[in-house]
């Protein structure tokens, strides 16, 4: 109490009286934090302090639930990682599992999980220039997007039956073939998608306030991008040309024309370019698989890993028990030991770590998911600047809480 | 004040502030077409009798008040709002021989008006005692501040033409040309700067949905919220009958022989509605601009450019 009797002239008087600032916390539900992230952020005025992330509020325990699953039933969780797309995720477990198996797919496989793979890229890509557009305040692009994912969602609908959660791909192969006209309705949706892309970008990138609320903000260098562990576009907008599909080999990307797309300054703005490029390439992808696709079966020949075919299944006594115990036990025959596979999903680079001990379940999985290193990095991407490029900042990285929680 | 002067304002509010209403329904079609849908469609015919539906069911929503507002300033705020909004109305002319108060000096009482509505947004975000309300409080007022001292001086320049602040003065100096030919660059000052002051896109800053939820207006729910809703719209209105006004001329109608049968109030209307329309075409256009870009357009361009305005327009008229 003595501190204070001095006067008013005396120094922790008018400490006291001069502004600490405000902590505001943002989330868990906030309509800019894409799900259920929170951000306790000190401000001073407008300005970020000091930005702190907390996860969690999503999670759901997929990694021990896993332990308890034989391989094929932990596909339906991987639905659940990034629901924004599904299909990769089915894609990346199903790789991951097939290293493992040392299974061999066979080619039409490999080509109808590309294109599944790259429409599920621009399916998610549109859910992310239409949200982040619309925290940036650019309303009918937030429309727009949703029409031609609207599209694309008819035909995962089409294909497997499910709009969100396909769990479309099987260990070794695909619940089932995809038809011509499909392909045929697939091919004319790649024929008017680049002149939507186009529409968007008319809407947008030539607009003075987009540029403005997006060039120079969040700058993070190629070196620190990789030190904090980015991938996928929001690593590629920093300048370094790292894209899994070309370093590891999974579907038929060898057998395209594509090429990686990077940004130069590592801003909001290059890793939007990144994505609105990434655009087009993956719409090249799907033409050209679809020109190229050969005939052949969808499955895998691996009966020890993948389920007899059902009139078998129903008519002889000895395929009968192999299915009851792939699908109760899992396969008896997995192979010990530790390996990480990963892929190139939308997000970034999506890595499934095995331990096996030879069971039909994993002894532990572990999912690298790039949405948890993305929002780790978010505070060093938005401290020292106004909390309406927090919102900014927030969007370019695209994350999903339900990948990033697990 | 006789009773007929009574009677008059009476209509003329009512017919006004069902304006008011429909205008989100106007706002809503308009968006929903540039966005590639129909907007409201289920509330009698192409939802005709949806701004009524949203009425009532605000009207009789429960009233929250938050237990740690200051609750006679979050009473009071959206009140100031509307009162302030609807009370710009009595000097427009809505013709050539009627406006409900022919005042000497109409353009100063709506810019006084208009600044008194800003104090709803300022004092409801400090009341609500939430920071996401005190943030977009905070923004309000640096913003209504900042963009008044433009529009104000960009309608200097109008009245240095017209030789005087009275509205209806204003319109009959336009008999010859519309303002909006000499004044230019005072029309396009004043219409960025109604946008500011209305907080309309790409300027609502105070109520940003993404960072602010919804700025002053997060704790406001039901009647009070829509309040608030009808002061922005008032707004609206007001900002595009002074853009008429000031700049298109008012009630004067093209000089065509059979137009002339046409009331002169259907003109004044039509103006107001295609600047309304205007400002719906921006929303559904532009992203947001960012607090400090804001502050710098008002004070590091509109000011120094309505200025140059005025003297230009001195000169001219000593020319």
């Amino acid at each position: 109490m003595e501190k204070f009797s001095e006067g008013p002239g005396n120094r922790e008087e008018t400490s006291r009286l001069s502004s600490n600032g405000l902590t505001l916390n943002i989330g868990p539900q906030h309509p800019a934090t894409h799900g259920v992230l929170r951000l306790v952020v000190d401000l001073d005025g407008e300005t970020i302090v000091k930005c702190t992330p907390y996860v969690g509020y999503l999670h759901r325990g997929v990694e021990k639930l896993s332990e308890h699953r034989n391989y094929m039933q932990i596909l339906p969780f991987t639905d659940r990682l990034d629901y924004v797309s599904a299909m990769s995720n089915n894609i990346g477990y199903c790789t991951a599992v097939e290293k493992m198996f040392g299974i061999e797919l066979p080619e039409r496989t490999e080509y109808i999980r590309t294109i599944i793979g790259e429409m599920s890229r621009i399916v998610n890509h549109l859910l992310w220039l239409a949200t982040h557009a619309l925290d940036i305040g650019a309303m009918t692009v937030f429309l727009y997007c949703f029409r031609e994912r609207e599209k694309l969602l008819d035909l995962f609908e089409r294909l497997c039956g499910a709009r969100l959660t396909m769990s479309y791909t099987r260990i070794g192969g695909l619940k089932n073939d995809v038809d011509e006209q499909w392909l045929k309705d697939l091919y004319e949706f790649t024929d008017e998608f680049p002149m939507r892309i186009e529409q968007y970008e008319t809407l947008i990138d030539k607009n003075r306030i987009w540029l403005k609320r997006t060039k120079g903000i969040g700058v993070i260098s190629a070196e620190e991008a990789i030190n904090w562990g980015l991938s996928g576009p929001t690593l590629r907008g920093s300048g370094v040309p790292y894209d899994i599909r070309t370093d590891m080999s999974y579907g038929v990307y060898d057998k395209v024309k594509w090429q990686v797309c990077t940004g130069k300054n590592g801003d909001v703005y290059d890793r939007y370019r990144v994505r609105m490029e990434e655009f087009r390439q993956s719409n090249s992808i799907i033409r050209q698989c679809i020109d190229q696709i050969p005939e052949g079966p969808i499955m895998a020949d691996a009966p020890k890993f993948t389920l007899p075919a059902k009139d078998k299944v129903l008519s002889d006594m000895e395929h009968l028990i192999h299915h009851f115990v792939l699908v109760t036990k899992g396969p008896q025959t997995a192979p010990e030991g530790e390996l990480y596979v990963a892929t190139e999903v939308p997000k970034g680079e999506l890595g499934f770590f095995f331990v096996s001990d030879g069971t039909g379940k994993p002894y532990r999985m572990r999912i690298r998911s790039p949405s948890f290193v993305h929002v780790a990095a978010l505070p060093r991407l938005c401290e020292g600047e106004l909390i309406a490029d927090l919102i900014s900042n927030i969007g370019s990285i695209d994350i999903v809480l339900g990948e990033c929680d697990r | 004040m006789t009773l007929a002067d009574f009677i008059i304002s009476i209509i003329v509010i009512s017919v006004f502030l069902i304006h008011v209403m429909y205008v989100q329904y106007f706002e809503r079609k308009t968006i929903g077409h540039m966005q590639a849908r129909l907007g409201p469609m289920r509330v009698g015919w192409h939802g005709i009798l949806q701004p009524i539906a949203d009425s009532l069911k605000l009207f009789f929503k429960e009233d929250i008040i938050p237990s740690q507002s200051d609750k006679p300033i979050f009473f009071i705020a959206p009140i100031i709002g509307v009162i302030a909004g609807v009370s710009s109305l009595a000097v427009i002319p809505l013709w050539e021989t009627f406006s409900i108060a022919d005042l000497n000096i109409g353009i100063l009482y709506i810019l006084a008006l208009s600044s008194v509505g800003a104090y709803s947004v300022i004092i409801g975000g400090w009341a609500s005692n939430s920071k996401y309300s005190f943030l977009g409080g905070l923004r309000a007022s640096a913003q209504v501040i900042s963009y008044e001292i433009s529009m104000g001086l960009s309608l200097v320049g109008v009245m240095m033409m017209a030789g005087s602040a009275n509205l209806a003065d204003i319109v009959k100096a336009q008999s010859e040309q519309w303002f909006i030919i000499p004044q230019f660059l005072a029309f396009g000052i004043f219409f960025i700067s109604a946008l500011a002051e209305t907080n309309r896109v790409p300027f609502d800053l105070p109520e940003a949905e993404a960072e602010l939820v919804s700025g002053f207006a997060t704790e406001y729910s039901g009647m009070r919220w829509a309040l608030f809703f009808m002061a922005e719209y008032a707004g609206v209105f007001i900002m595009s009958a002074l853009a008429a006004v000031c700049f298109l001329g008012g009630w004067s109608g093209p000089d065509i022989w059979f137009f002339s049968y046409v009331p002169d109030v259907v003109w004044l209307i039509l103006k107001v509605y295609a600047f309304v329309f205007l400002y719906f075409w921006i929303r559904s256009t532009l992203p947001r601009y960012r607090y400090d870009q804001l502050m710098n357009i008002g004070w590091k361009i509109l000011i120094p450019l309505s200025l140059a305005n005025i003297i230009l327009t001195g000169l001219l008229k000593i020319v």
